[in-house]
């Protein structure tokens, strides 16, 4: 079994074919060799650039709106009469999801790069709706993948695209959900990949993508460690911090700051999409045991039937629906760091309708799958444990899918 | 040591003073019976045939391929009938090279040992990996050479001259030149010549490997390149067929023909 090692960035915990154990690496054709190259040499020096750090957190504060708050759900806490329930409602970050931290990140790097042209994944649509404001406010064309079947189901936010002046292209092959938008994301930018920066919209793809992501993220993790002091005056004896896990980018981003704390004291639960109850098919590759393949240029628990062929994934959530995950949350599986469960399409809507009824609060689909388990689990918990739900988007996009499965939105 | 039947094909073209015909064609498309029938009717015009296992995530291969693709895979073709495919062809075509093209997932499931021995068994000459590049693809390799099969490293317009040299100091006889910045079936959107330059400066590092080139090449420009050692096409092929197929026309005869205008292009 891999161990964690203390005092290094989890995302830097590789070897030097970019492996976190068995997981992540670069397999690409040979074209992406020297673009990922050049993108891997120049976060290198700018992580380590005074003035990139400044320039990301000016606008992390001033522009994504740092921090996001911390607050307890009260009404929760005392329905569920158990541990008590916090949040961090990422979804109030500009754009209304996590997704923003990496979307401004990818576009300031891509202006180091000397590149005109961004492009990006998208599946619940954030990802490309936060790529697209990225690209307007700092000057760069803006071209997002995305699944035809998400676009017909989160069309808000590819409302907000177009707005944004962002070209959504459609993709239509396979199951024309996340997986088939990043495939051909990759597609076009072996084509292009001389003009073109091209942001992962998740901590998935090549070793690169999924450090550059990482370490985008992880300012959700750095605010809530200073809150939880300012809270509590000290980081919790009992902590659990529930996130969705689609790629990986949310939960690796609420969890990294608390990477070195032993996990008694500060418990990770990814929860992942299985789908409907009565479906054979889920998005939940770490909790249904999948084995590890290649997706999308790295090594990773996916869902492939024995052959090798990826397979077609179901979930009610446009943003948890892909076979793969994170290689970094494959490497937490692994070293027994973090635990993985599954909600259901179901029992994800009821914890939307639960946490809408008694709180002020309008969780997406995707954290609504946290918000499952944390309701699950919380009875039966001492009152003294704190149980924190990173609530990573707004619900105002899966307006239509709540319309129609609940007969009511809001 | 003997020559690999990659080799002698090269040399045969180079004594008739003309690049080498290579072919693509994705192994079960659009069945298994009727790719086979295709195989051995082009190998009467192409020196060398690539069959492509095909894979449902392919992440550098345009419209044309991925629709072969994913047609052959509906149509439930799985690695043992690949593996049968190859086997069969062989048997009427002892001395044709075959190289066996795809995605590394495909490999890692099948267990790469596995793999290179059933590769052997059945009379696979040669193996690309579309998406395990070198250094990555250094031990795989070696296993291939090992069991006296080709691994075919790729170069593309992006590969630095260090890195080329690298490469080509890890390669086998043959020698694959991505022709520019694309997935495969992608317009060819730079010129002959500078495919050439590029060409020919990696034939100065060292002229005994067998360089071909591939990506975008057609019955309309084939004909620019008869100075390589090789041409490869694969999606104007594929095209073939899928046009063959929406127009209920025989594909096997279509795609015989088209790759015997090739051939003549290439004299
Ligand atoms: C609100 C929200 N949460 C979660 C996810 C899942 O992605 P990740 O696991 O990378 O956070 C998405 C992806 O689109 C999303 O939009």
């Amino acid at each position: 079994m891999k161990k964690i090692k203390k005092g290094i960035p989890l995302i830097d915990q590789h070897n030097k074919n970019g492996f976190w154990g068995k997981f992540g690496g670069n397999f690409i054709p040979e074209t992406l060799k020297k673009p990922v190259e050049d993108l891997t040499i120049l976060f290198k020096k700018l992580r380590n650039d005074k003035k990139f750090i400044q320039e990301r957190d000016y606008y992390f504060e001033n522009w994504v709106g740092a921090p996001t708050s911390f607050i307890k759900l009260e009404n929760l806490t005392n329905y569920l009469n158990g541990a008590q329930i916090w949040t961090k409602v990422v979804s109030e970050a500009n754009g209304g999801a996590h997704k923003i931290y990496n979307a401004t990140v990818h576009s300031l790097i891509a202006k180091r790069a000397g590149k005109k042209y961004i492009v990006g994944d998208t599946g619940a649509g954030y990802a490309g709706k936060m790529l697209s404001m990225a690209a307007k406010k700092f000057g760069l064309k803006c071209k997002i993948f995305m699944g035809a079947k998400d676009i017909k189901r989160q069309k808000p936010n590819c409302d907000a695209m177009r707005a944004n002046g962002a070209e959504i292209v459609p993709v239509y092959t396979g199951s024309q959900t996340l997986v088939d938008a990043v495939s051909e994301c990759m597609r076009y930018w072996v084509s292009n990949c001389d003009t073109t920066h091209m942001c992962v919209g998740s901590t998935v793809g090549p070793n690169i993508f999924v450090k550059i992501c990482g370490w985008s993220t992880s300012q959700i993790s750095k605010e809530l460690f200073i809150q939880m002091q300012e809270e509590f005056g000290k980081i919790p004896k009992k902590l659990i911090l529930i996130n969705c896990v689609g790629g990986g980018s949310s939960s690796f981003g609420f969890w990294n700051e608390f990477m070195h704390y032993d996990k008694k004291q500060v418990m990770f639960i990814g929860v992942e999409a299985g789908g409907p109850k009565k479906s054979k098919r889920h998005a939940a590759p770490l909790t249904y045991g999948s084995k590890i393949g290649i997706l999308h240029g790295a090594a990773q628990y996916v869902n492939q039937n024995t052959e090798g062929q990826i397979e077609e994934t179901e979930s009610i959530s446009a943003g948890l629906d892909y076979p793969g995950v994170s290689p970094l949350h494959c490497f937490l599986k692994d070293a027994k760091r973090a635990k993985y469960t599954a909600a259901s399409d179901e029992e994800a809507l009821s914890a939307y309708q639960l946490v809408t009824k008694l709180e002020n609060l309008n969780p997406s689909l995707e954290p609504s799958h946290a918000f499952a388990e944390a309701i699950k689990i919380a009875p039966k918990l001492s009152k003294d444990t704190i149980i924190c739900v990173n609530s990573c988007g707004d619900a105002l996009k899966d307006r239509d899918i709540l319309r129609q499965k609940l007969g009511k939105y809001k | 040591m003997i020559s690999s039947q990659i080799n002698l094909a090269f040399n045969k073209c180079k004594k008739e003073k003309r690049p080498a015909l290579l072919t693509y064609t994705v192994a079960g498309d659009n069945t298994k019976k009727k790719s086979l029938e295709i195989l051995n009717s082009i190998s009467n015009h192409a020196d060398i045939c690539e069959i492509g296992f095909p894979h449902n995530t392919p992440i550098a291969d345009g419209g044309q391929i991925q629709t072969s693709s994913y047609r052959a895979i509906k149509n439930g073709i799985k690695m043992k009938d690949i593996f049968q495919i190859v086997k069969t062809f062989k048997k009427n075509k002892k001395t044709k090279p075959v190289i066996l093209m795809g995605y590394y997932n495909m490999i890692f499931q099948y267990g790469e040992n596995k793999f290179i021995k059933k590769c052997k068994q059945v009379g696979v000459n040669g193996i690309i990996v579309v998406d395990l590049p070198w250094p990555e693809n250094k031990l795989f390799a070696k296993k291939c050479k090992k069991n006296s099969i080709n691994f075919i490293q790729l170069l593309s317009p992006t590969t630095s001259k260090p890195r080329m040299k690298k490469i080509i100091r890890d390669s086998h006889d043959m020698i694959y030149l991505i022709s520019m910045l694309s997935t495969t079936g992608g317009k060819l959107k730079v010129s002959p010549k500078k495919i050439l330059e590029n060409y020919n400066k990696i034939k100065k590092i060292n002229k005994s490997k067998n360089l071909v080139i591939g990506f975008g090449i057609t019955s309309k420009n084939i004909s620019s390149f008869k100075k390589a050692d090789g041409c490869v096409v694969g999606s104007e092929i594929c095209k073939k067929i899928s046009n063959s197929i929406e127009k209920r026309q025989n594909p096997v005869k279509n795609v015989n023909y088209m790759v015997k205008n090739l051939r003549r292009k290439l004299l």
